[in-house]
């Protein structure tokens, strides 16, 4: 069965955009010391730096029998050289060197995909290369700004990247799936408002004078000790296409003014997320945990970053069942609540990106893994 | 990069009308419309002067942005390989067999300056590189070829698209660039791409090597339809397999083997490879290698060639008989 782009159904296996700006690694992955094997929208690349520090993003395949670069050497300053036969190419995937003969054949090369070192990342474009625009990279600048400290982890997620997508556009999850340390039943119980334009989608939802669950009690009283009382909890969510949400949260002592603005009062933390698919059933998701007070404290830094481990733990279980779930019953459809309505304007953006390349939204939906 | 495998599908012709002296643009329709990148070019089935019929590729001249429509320029059949001929018989109506966009070419984006240089109809495959560099807003410059104005296709758009960005050497006028000038004009971290005929592309090939210029920046392709003499008819002989056909002017010497039922080696079919490679054990006339795959010291001494696309001639208004090569073959 396959479903149709045009057919009423949401897509349960959304393909990806090529022109598109995608993580490819954590900037300390890729390195001028080996070569990182890595997948991206479906087009397995070898990741290295120059001698200069310049990352450089390879089709993983020699051009002349295909064998993956990755598994060969870094020589001199930016070449690679293939571990099979040898050849080598520069950084802009040229062919520099061929074994046994004295020319080099001017169609010997490998694509070499436009790379850019930003907030802590290595962003990849892997689709029509004279409109990759860094201008066009999502806003994550919270990972290099001297006004916010924290840090993250990447979660490699046996999922189609749109459930990642869904389920960070919809925080109602929170009470089910995280009650132990953020959910809490106001989540599901307030109202929120949505709003989108061509490349981005906002949900913001606050839910006010309420208790706080035990992750921001915690955080509260790291920022006020002995803190107790009610606070106003915040979560904007801020969707930049193709898949970057950066979520907007925090709570403050209640009635203190942090709806409309002075936050002075509360703690604030913004939690990364840029998923980057790999295949059509699974995906990198690379996420941080970003806080603008106590940014001296290294034991902060690391008590976030687990306690969001174990947040994003529960939904690493949840997504892993969800697609085994969607596999296992290829004959049913997707419906969709109201509290979907962040996540379905994220599907309409990706699914006009689609279109514009002249594709469908849909992957073939056969029932069985691809991979 | 050649990043995908050739689809076939159906092309009618729109349109075809003279873009120069000698030079026909022709406009076709594709079944199954794909953007074209600058650079790509599309392989064509032709239709040979014996009635067999061979596939050529070339450039794309322009295309729309869906790719609904796309160009090809085509030069008078001179020193070709006898598809010309058939593409400049086309007319509005005709269907032919084209593969989609391919690309052996690309315009690598983000080098820090350009160097863009066309010889004649080979403005077909540039045009394209220009546009998008002046849309990406590149440092680039753009020198164009050309024995006389009217000679030279689309030259009135390029002067007014580029401006000073243009810089045409007109023979007529000026009397023969001097390669070596332009060599030193390119600079240091430029990449150069060139198309045009194979003695031009050749010169800037040694200067560029002599000179010390990083070679993957000079950036080119070949389809090894371009030689150093006019093609015309040579005899060749495998003496172990007691083999002698004559090689017409509009097929290459593999093509003419093949024909007589000799069992070759080949893939690119364009002198890039040098699977082709045969042994020449004797010579009459002169070798006009066409590859890109030997250096100047293993072409010299005609101890053997790529048969794909290299040939054999004799003095001017010689007999076949007076351009013969014997060859071993694996």
């Amino acid at each position: 069965m396959t479903v149709e782009a045009s057919s009423t159904h949401t897509a349960k296996l959304l393909t990806y955009p090529m022109n598109a700006w995608y993580v490819a690694a954590w900037d300390y992955e890729v390195t001028a010391k080996g070569i990182l094997a890595r997948t991206v929208a479906g087009r397995p690349l070898a990741l290295y730096r120059t001698g200069d520090g310049r990352p450089v993003a390879l089709a993983d395949a020699c051009w002349h029998r295909l064998a993956p670069l990755s598994q060969g050497k870094l020589i001199g300053n930016e070449e690679i050289q293939c571990p099979y036969h040898g050849l080598r190419y520069n950084s802009a995937g040229r062919c520099t060197g061929m074994p046994a003969q004295e020319t080099i054949n001017p169609s010997a090369t490998v694509a070499s995909f436009p790379v850019v070192d930003r907030y802590r990342y290595v962003w990849v474009w892997l689709g029509e290369p004279t409109l990759a625009n860094p201008d066009d990279i999502p806003d994550m600048h919270q990972m290099s700004s001297d006004e916010w400290a924290g840090d993250g982890e990447t979660i490699y997620a046996p999922c189609n990247y749109q459930l990642v997508l869904d389920n960070l556009m919809d925080l109602t999850h929170e009470e089910f799936v995280h009650s132990s340390s953020i959910g809490q039943e106001e989540l599901s119980q307030s109202e929120f408002n949505v709003t989108h334009d061509e490349k981005s989608v906002t949900v913001t939802r606050w839910m006010k004078n309420i208790n706080p669950p035990p992750f921001w009690l915690k955080n509260m009283r790291d920022k006020f000790p002995g803190f107790e009382g009610k606070v106003d909890r915040w979560q904007i969510i801020h969707y930049y296409y193709p898949s970057t949400i950066c979520i907007d949260v925090g709570v403050a002592k209640a009635g203190t003014g942090a709806p409309e603005g002075d936050r002075s009062q509360g703690v604030n933390g913004y939690v990364m997320n840029t998923i980057s698919p790999e295949r059509d059933r699974s995906c990198h998701y690379y996420w941080a945990f970003m806080r603008n007070y106590r940014l001296d404290s290294q034991l902060i830094t690391t008590q976030l970053r687990n306690g969001v481990h174990g947040v994003f733990g529960e939904d690493e279980v949840m997504l892993k069942a969800q697609q085994e779930a969607i596999d296992a019953n290829p004959d049913y459809e997707f419906y969709s609540l109201n509290i979907d309505a962040g996540g379905m304007w994220v599907r309409r953006i990706l699914e006009r990106a689609l279109a514009a390349e002249g594709r469908g939204a849909a992957s073939p939906a056969t029932g069985k893994p691809a991979s | 990069m050649t990043d995908k495998q050739a689809r076939w599908q159906n092309a009618t012709v729109v349109e075809c009308f003279d873009v120069a002296e000698g030079v026909k643009r022709i406009v076709v329709a594709p079944e199954h419309p794909q953007p074209a990148r600058p650079g790509e070019h599309l392989d064509v089935l032709v239709t040979l002067s014996d009635g067999r019929t061979d596939e050529r590729s070339y450039s794309i001249a322009g295309a729309s942005p869906s790719g609904d429509r796309l160009a090809v320029s085509v030069s008078k059949p001179h020193a070709s390989r006898g598809g010309s001929a058939f593409m400049r018989s086309l007319s509005p109506g005709d269907t032919l067999r084209i593969t989609q966009p391919l690309q052996d070419f690309p315009l690598r984006v983000g080098a820090p300056s350009y160097v863009l240089l066309a010889g004649g109809v080979g403005i077909t495959a540039i045009r394209g590189m220009a546009s998008t560099l002046k849309r990406l807003g590149a440092d680039y410059v753009l020198h164009y070829v050309g024995a006389t104005r009217d000679r030279m296709a689309y030259l009135p758009q390029l002067e007014e698209r580029h401006g000073d960005r243009l810089i045409s050497h007109v023979t007529s006028e000026h009397g023969r660039m001097s390669v070596a000038q332009l060599v030193a004009t390119v600079p240091a971290n430029a990449e150069l791409y060139m198309c045009g005929p194979i003695r031009l592309m050749e010169e800037i090939r040694r200067t560029w090597e002599r000179e010390g210029r990083d070679i993957t920046a000079l950036r080119y392709e070949t389809f090894g339809n371009s030689g150093w003499f006019e093609p015309t008819p040579f005899e060749v002989t495998i003496p172990r397999l007691g083999v002698t056909v004559t090689v017409g002017e509009g097929e290459s010497m593999l093509e003419a083997l093949e024909n007589a039922g000799v069992d070759m080696m080949y893939d690119c079919r364009r002198g890039e490879c040098g699977l082709c490679e045969v042994k020449i054990l004797g010579l009459e006339g002169t070798v006009d290698h066409r590859d890109v795959f030997y250096s100047e010291r293993q072409k010299s001494p005609n101890t053997k060639m790529c048969c794909c696309v290299s040939r054999v001639t004799g003095e001017p208004g010689h007999s076949v008989g007076q351009a013969k090569v014997i060859i071993e073959v694996t």
